[in-house]
């Protein structure tokens, strides 16, 4: 100990350090590196948080039978969320039916005919505005337009009221894409003689399908978990559903409906139906993660 | 041989312009879309309108059974729990962005921790609703609601005893919920800065965070600021972990330990049931929501554009 000290007196002088830890200064800026770094790590805590608690109570009551059985009953035993993964994909189907080709079109007016131009920005701001909505509201919007028209929830009014939100998601991704294609490229095409329509759809759109194919299932997977959009459009049901225009059941409803209820097995359920959710969104992020991380 | 430079056949002409009509038409529809669904509601909330004129924003009784409507409970309760969880989210969310925006890390670590706040963003709100039922509620119940009302309950904001659901949890599981936008605007605004002006100050024998305070923290302020005010439309716009977390009680309390409302919490309990002119007072509060997020997105957009937060203005 006595030696250590000692030795540390016939060290020659260290180097001059503008950020010496010794100095108020330069302690000043460590304590705000730990602080940021601690801050940081503290706000992955509630992921953690969740994650596990979604895995632990999720798995420890999984039956597999889940998948395939029908909501039970208040105060039953068994049962499970089988109509509503199929109510969820359903929904997500007709949402990505109606979004993705208006969106992917729009993206292609954005950078194949406007570039540059006021419309193309303006078109742009709306889109980011319309990303911005809160989900509710295109739930309130289709409940007027749709369900107040055929006089019922349906699947086809949940399935619009995603569309309405997966659409500037897409719209906003899908240029991304198609701005990061080479304009060689396209310049390559049009000197063989295509025109431009032939350009976006032989040559454009192809080069940069990897970018679409991640940002249509981002939109997905963000349409798939939301459920203030389906609450009074699509509604919810105990059956299974047999046409487009019925009510139904989906995997974000059954959370919510079962989350408050006073029976273990209901609760049970809700963290079954939500550890396949979080799966699905985990999967999809995590793939589209990887095909962004590649190039 | 027809030569490549000859005209092009007609047939090919019109499908060319075709396309190029069908896809102008879909990027005007978003426009269309807009206006529509903003229209839309407003014309819905006009028996509303014209039955309770502008006391229904500022009366405070919601009666159904007495077709009684007063929104000012759910507009103070939208703006209040926003507002609690910028607080809570601004600070973490600036101290992350400066974290993941500084070379502290590898490049790698660093991705990884900028893909963990970027999953918080994806995690479906109504399991964080569920999530804060299981967590979150008797967290604060039975321990930082019970601190904050016995050691400090002489302040108004804590003067009830903690009663379960409430401000409070639904604040905190919305802060949570904005953390990663405002994040990862404020860490793009960051990366913004010019790197001349860093050396700058760098050059002269200033600390990393003297740099960070004098030279780059406020460079990158005004795109921050819009960080903030795109993350207040977020909040104010979420509805599932609210109505599984705010308590849905329409009355307004200066205490944040008790429940209260908020419109879109709101419309996700009442809509399913409503019938005549609860419809309509119900479109009208959605109208009020709309206006408020169509022009607070609207700030926000316009400074990240402004800024070069959002490149592509």
């Amino acid at each position: 100990m006595s030696q250590t000290t000692t030795s540390s007196h016939l060290d020659p002088l260290p180097p001059i350090d503008l950020e010496s830890k010794t100095s108020f200064r330069g302690s000043f800026s460590t304590g705000m590196d730990i602080l940021v770094a601690l801050l940081t790590i503290l706000a992955t805590v509630p992921l953690f948080s969740l994650l596990y608690m979604v895995i632990y109570k999720g798995l420890s009551r999984f039956r597999f039978d889940m998948l395939w059985e029908l909501p039970p009953g208040a105060g039953m035993e068994g049962g499970g969320f089988g109509n509503a993964i199929v109510g969820t994909l359903a929904l997500v189907a007709i949402a990505a039916a109606v979004s993705v080709p208006l969106g992917i079109l729009t993206a292609v007016f954005l950078t194949e005919y406007a570039r540059g131009s006021k419309i193309a920005q303006g078109i742009r701001f709306a889109s980011k505005i319309l990303s911005g909505l809160p989900s509710i509201l295109a739930g309130v919007f289709i409940y007027a337009v749709v369900v107040l028209a055929l006089g019922s929830f349906s699947v086809l009014a949940g399935g619009l009221a995603l569309a309405v939100l997966m659409l500037p998601i897409i719209v906003l991704s899908a240029e991304e894409a198609l701005l990061r294609v080479p304009r060689t490229l396209r310049d390559a095409s049009t000197g063989l003689g295509a025109t431009t329509s032939q350009t976006v759809l032989r040559v454009t759109l192809p080069a940069c399908a990897p970018s679409l194919i991640t940002g249509v299932m981002l939109a997905v997977a963000r349409a798939a978990g939301e459920t203030a959009p389906v609450m009074f459009t699509a509604l919810f049901s105990d059956y299974w559903i047999s046409s487009l225009f019925e009510q139904t059941a989906s995997l974000s409803m059954i959370i919510y409906n079962f989350a408050g209820m006073p029976f273990e097995n209901m609760l049970d359920i809700a963290w079954s139906a939500s550890l396949v959710l979080i799966l699905l969104v985990l999967a999809t992020n995590i793939v589209s993660h990887l095909i962004a991380a590649r190039k | 041989m027809s030569s490549l430079f000859k005209s092009k056949n007609p047939s090919l002409k019109y499908s060319d312009d075709a396309f190029r009509y069908i896809s102008a038409a879909c990027a005007f529809f978003i426009v269309i879309l807009l206006t529509w669904i903003t229209l839309q509601i407003g014309y819905q909330g006009l028996p509303a309108l014209k039955e309770y004129g502008l006391s229904f924003i500022y009366t405070t009784t919601w009666n159904p059974v007495e077709n009684e409507y007063g929104a000012l409970p759910m507009i103070y309760g939208t703006v209040v729990s926003s507002l609690l969880a910028l607080l809570l989210a601004t600070p973490l969310g600036v101290a992350i962005a400066v974290f993941l925006s500084e070379d502290y890390l590898p490049p790698k670590v660093q991705e990884f921790f900028k893909f963990l706040i970027e999953l918080l963003a994806a995690i479906p709100s109504v399991i964080y609703g569920l999530w804060g039922i299981a967590i979150v509620i008797p967290l604060m119940r039975d321990y930082v609601g019970t601190w904050l009302h016995q050691n400090l309950g002489w302040i108004p904001i804590f003067s009830t005893s903690p009663f379960g659901p409430g401000m409070l949890p639904a604040a905190f599981v919305l802060a949570i919920m904005i953390l990663p936008t405002i994040a990862a605007l404020s860490r793009t605004a960051l990366i913004c800065v010019p790197q001349p002006m860093k050396q700058g100050a760098e050059a002269v024998g200033a600390t990393r965070w003297e740099v960070l305070l004098h030279v780059t923290l406020p460079y990158a302020a005004t795109g921050i600021f819009g960080a903030v005010v795109l993350a207040l439309g977020r909040a104010m716009g979420e509805t599932m972990a609210l109505a599984m977390l705010v308590g849905n009680s329409n009355t307004i309390n200066v205490s944040i330990l008790a429940p209260g409302n908020t419109i879109a919490s709101l419309l996700a309990n009442s809509f399913g049931e409503a019938s005549g002119m609860q419809v309509a007072a119900l479109m009208y509060i959605s109208f009020i929501l709309m206006v408020l997020t169509l022009v607070i997105n609207m700030i926000a957009e316009y400074i990240l554009v402004k800024t070069g937060v959002d490149q592509k203005g």
